[in-house]
């Protein structure tokens, strides 16, 4: 067993007052809250947090908690309560006052654990007797994805630990790789219900399902917006002014001729429709026209470029005055 | 006590799934529907359709946007107009990250161009 240094998690020193613990928690379960913050780990830390917490909170199990640490750095292994660890402070009924059990580390389990079953999320909202049936909690993921993923439609690994209850009504942790289908087409912040992966129902009732929110890696070259993709197209200023026909890159992997009309200004956008990601209403795929100059480095470019601007009439700016 | 499960799993795209009505939400939510009422009235979910609540019809990301509502009052202690201000401004967030990325894109073909 590992042991924790709950004060470390709350960024707080030993002797901090009961106030400052509430106001350290209250910042970082904003900062972690797996529905506020980006980062990956974001949850594992929301838990570590609300762990800390409901010990600190607690003056005698802070009491009892700082008996403990004294004698023990964060990170180390082989962490045992004393043999007569629970004879000077009772915790065996009271159990967690908040949060669900399958949350805790196993740390706080074989610290303040208790009577699990008669505590903790499952038995709460599920009710410990009875033949009451309730359909098990759906569990969410997250997956980034690649562009070339939702326009193929592939699979992917996810691995992620998922509670369950034995036999013996306890939580345990199960580890489990799924190998999911990413569903052709899918888009940024939609979401694969993969039905009945969640978990575990309550007195024989359906799993829930497992949610998976999806993400796009940004990709080198298209940038994704909802079902279209665009892709910024370098041409020369005579291409845009004359008219060209040039190849661009789909996102499909194959080139395709492109008409620039006549006359096309930096930034014109030339659609091609139903190519952006496939599906019911596919996307369109978007190529922004990038006016790019050729270097004044190049005597030729310097000599084309003075005979315009001698002989050419023309103000870009007539509308500013 | 670990397995590993190798098949393929095929899923679905939630938000392309049949829209549910008031009684469903509030199943696969778990919460009465007095709940989803005041989360209509704060205009955190819409419904897609109905005059009144008996004929609502939601899009299924309602359920998921329901959940984090529930998580977010529940562990961070925060009222449902504190609520549906965060879930707002989440979502803009998220908005002017993507706007973000596209600019950076064109920033970086820019200074390549160059």
């Amino acid at each position: 067993m590992e042991y924790k240094d709950y004060y470390e998690i709350l960024g707080l020193k030993k002797d901090a007052p009961q106030d400052e613990i509430k106001r350290a928690y209250r910042k970082l379960a904003r900062k972690y809250h797996p529905d506020v913050s980006k980062e990956s780990d974001a949850e594992k830390k929301f838990k570590e947090v609300g762990e800390a917490y409901e010990v600190l909170k607690d003056p005698e199990k802070r009491e009892a908690y700082d008996q403990l640490g004294a004698n023990w750095k964060a990170g180390q292994d082989g962490f045992q309560p004393p043999p007569d660890w629970e004879q000077n402070f009772d915790f065996g009924g009271g159990g967690y006052t908040q949060g669900n059990a399958e949350d805790y580390s196993s740390f706080f389990e074989d610290l303040f654990g208790g009577d699990r079953a008669s505590s903790g999320r499952y038995y709460r909202s599920g009710g410990a007797t009875g033949g009451f049936q309730a359909k098990g909690e759906n569990v969410r993921a997250k997956i980034m994805v690649d562009l070339e993923d939702s326009l193929n439609g592939t699979k992917q690994s996810v691995k992620m630990a998922i509670p369950e209850v034995n036999e013996q009504g306890q939580v345990v942790s199960k580890h489990r790789t799924l190998s999911i289908k990413i569903p052709k087409g899918i888009k940024e912040g939609q979401t694969i219900r993969l039905s009945k992966q969640g978990n575990p129902g309550h007195g024989g009732g359906e799993p829930g399902d497992l949610l998976i929110e999806v993400a796009f890696n940004p990709h080198k070259l298209y940038n994704i917006n909802e079902k279209d993709i665009s892709l910024n197209v370098p041409v020369a200023p005579w291409e845009a002014t004359l008219g060209a026909k040039i190849k661009v890159p789909t996102p499909d992997g194959k080139k395709v001729d492109m008409k620039i009309p006549p006359d096309s200004q930096q930034g014109r956008k030339l659609r091609l429709k139903g190519k952006g990601l496939p599906g019911k209403n596919a996307g369109d795929f978007y190529v922004v026209l990038q006016i790019t100059l050729p270097p004044s480095s190049n005597p030729k470019v310097k000599e084309f470029n003075e005979k315009m601007r001698d002989e050419i009439d023309f103000n870009p700016r007539s509308y500013l005055f | 006590m670990s397995t590993n499960v190798m098949n393929i799993i095929s899923g679905s795209i939630l938000e392309e799934e049949p829209t549910l009505n008031l009684a469903e939400l509030c199943q696969c939510c778990q919460t009465p529907a007095e709940f989803i009422i005041r989360l209509v009235d704060q205009g955190v979910i819409a419904p897609l359709e109905g005059e009144s609540t008996r004929q609502w019809r939601f899009h299924q990301s309602a359920q998921i946007r329901t959940h984090k509502a529930l998580r977010l009052r529940q562990d961070l202690g925060i009222n449902l107009s504190g609520v549906a201000l965060s879930l707002e401004l989440m979502d803009e967030i998220d908005k002017l990250k993507r706007e973000l990325n596209h600019l950076k894109h064109i920033a970086e073909h820019e200074l390549f161009d160059a």
